[in-house]
Order: structure tokens, then sequence, then C-alpha cells
């Protein structure tokens, strides 16, 4: 069992890293991504989808902390 | 040969480079504390499971899952690794985060293999050496793995791939040899932001095939979303210096 949780918390280590925001952020380019293929034609993805990258790093980083 | 191909060979040679100066501190600190018989031997093994693990894996990835579900799957992958890489050289560059200090690295690594029981390093293998060499590549060697098992894949160039991230190893396992130190001044910092954002330009272009775009610039839209992304992240470190009280330029920063 013992193992089982580290196995699984190197993984999500691995994959989430320090920001859970990330990783939320990259499913969300896929669903967004996948819904503007089929609903918007061919441009709009090539729009969305790089424009939600960008706000997943904008979101994910300290925009107003002070050191 | 193809703009995309020569930017997979980059990425899989920056990433490994970065990951390999990580590494050469580790096995510097066990050799020089435990032995260079345990701290080589570790390393090799690990090397050779690492090498073994793309070997098993690459090609059953490519024989086995549908190109589509692939391309999703280590779009969506590649693209949080990547983010993940720029978030923290931003932060770094920035100064809202500590840089990487190898040399300080190195000298927690050997307080701490020096408070293990001394042992004959010429008589026989220093399992302490031994693990603490062979888990060092090991860990440090699964994002490369990870990074060349995805860009082989997808692309169906694992021989590039595979070059690339050899390449840094020799490169970076040479200096180390000539320099015998920890290999502070690799501006590592600036390479993480490089890698970085290859790793989401490739991401979000796999992503984007996965999910049936058809990109109007072909391979080109790489280097746009690279620029696209190294602008944004430059800005974003513009914007987040005067904010941590830091008043050099962020070039310098980014490449200290």
């Amino acid at each position: 069992m013992k193992w089982l949780v580290a196995f699984g918390a190197f993984w999500y280590d691995f994959i989430v890293g320090d920001s859970i925001v990330l990783a939320i952020g990259g499913v969300a380019t896929l669903v967004l991504g996948y819904l503007a293929v089929r609903t918007m034609g061919e441009a709009a993805p090539q729009v969305i989808m790089p424009a939600v990258v960008l706000v997943t790093l904008l979101a994910s980083l300290p925009l107003w902390a002070r050191r | 040969m193809p703009m995309s191909e020569v930017l997979l060979v980059a990425g899989a040679f920056l990433a490994s480079a970065v990951e390999m100066v990580e590494t050469v501190t580790i096995i510097l600190a066990v050799g020089i504390t435990r032995g260079w018989r345990s701290a080589l031997i570790g390393a090799v093994v690990a090397l050779v499971v690492l090498l073994v693990t793309v070997a098993a894996l690459g090609p059953s990835l490519v024989e086995y899952v549908p190109l589509d579900v692939l391309r999703v799957v280590v779009g969506l992958l590649l693209l949080i690794f990547g983010l993940q890489w720029l978030r923290k050289a931003i932060l770094r560059a920035s100064g809202l985060k500590e840089l990487h200090d190898e040399e300080r690295l190195f000298g927690e690594h050997v307080s701490e293999l020096k408070a293990e029981p001394a042992v004959d390093t010429h008589a026989a293998i220093d399992w302490t050496g031994f693990v603490v060499s062979f888990k060092g590549v090991l860990l440090e060697g699964l994002e490369v793995v990870f990074i060349v098992l995805t860009f082989g894949a997808n692309s169906g160039r694992f021989d590039l791939a595979v070059a690339g991230a050899l390449a840094a190893c020799v490169l970076i396992g040479l200096v180390a040899l000539v320099v015998h130190r920890p290999l502070s001044r690799v501006p590592e910092n600036a390479i993480k932001f490089g890698v970085g954002m290859m790793l989401m330009a490739f991401g979000t272009f796999w992503l984007g095939e996965g999910v049936g775009v058809e990109w109007a610039l072909s391979d080109l839209t790489i280097v746009l979303l690279m620029v696209l992304y190294g602008g944004a992240a430059a800005g974003l470190v513009a914007f987040l210096r005067p904010r941590a009280g830091v008043t050099q330029p962020a070039a310098e920063a980014s490449v200290s």
C-alpha cells in the first residue's frame, strides 16, 4: 500500500508538478480545441488553442505577488 | 532535413543537456566522497535502464497506439511538461524563485554522503554511492526518456530524438570530465526557458493535429508558436521582475 502511494505520488509530481493549474489548462486546451474544430471550422482552433495555453501560463504565475 | 526534425533534435539535445548538468553534480559528489567506481557503475547501469526503456517502449507505442490517440496523449503531456518548465524558468528569471545553484547542491550532496559510514573505496562497490548515483541518473533521465519517447513516437524518428539526447550526454559528460567540478556556468535557466517554449509549441501542434486541426502554416506553425510563447514569457519576466525587487536586465538573469 505504501509503495502504491509512493508510486502515485511520483507520477502526480511528474505530470502535475508544482501547479495543478497547468494540468487543468492543458486539458482545457484539448477540450476547447476539440469543440472548436467540431463547431467553428478550421481557423478558430488555430487561434483558440494557443490563446488557452497563454491564459494557462498567466493563471499559473503569481502576477500580483511581492517577494 | 525538415524544420520540424531540426527542432526535434534540438529539443531532445537541450532537454538532455539540462538534465545532464544536474546529473553530473550528483555523480561528482558521489565520486569524490564514495569512490569513482561506484559512482560510474551506478550511472552506467541507470543509463542502460533508460536506453532499454526507450528501446522497449518506443516501437511498440507507434505500432499499437493509433496515431491520433498518440498525438492527443503525447501533445497533452508535452504541453503540460513545457508549461511546467517555462513557468519555473520565468519565476527564476524574474527573481521570484531562486536560480538552480549547482555549487550549493554539490555541497549539500557531499555533506550528506560524508555523513554516511566510511568505506574502503578501492576494495569493492560502495552500495551507498552506487544507489545515489543510480537513482540520480535514473530520475533525471526519466524526463529525457519521456521527451525522447514522445518526440520519437509522434514524428516516427526515434533515431533523431535518441541521437539528440545522446549527443548532449556525451558533450556534457566530456565537459565534466575536463572541468572536474559542478557545471555551474552552464546557462541552465536560459536553456530551460528554450526547452519549455519548444515543448509547449510541439505540444500545442500535436494536440491540435490529434483533435483534427490542419495547421495553416504546417510545420512552420511550431516556430510561430515558439515565438509567441517566448515573447509572452519574456514579457512576463519583465512584468514580474519589479515585483520581486530585482533591478538588473531580464536577459542577464535568464542566462545566469
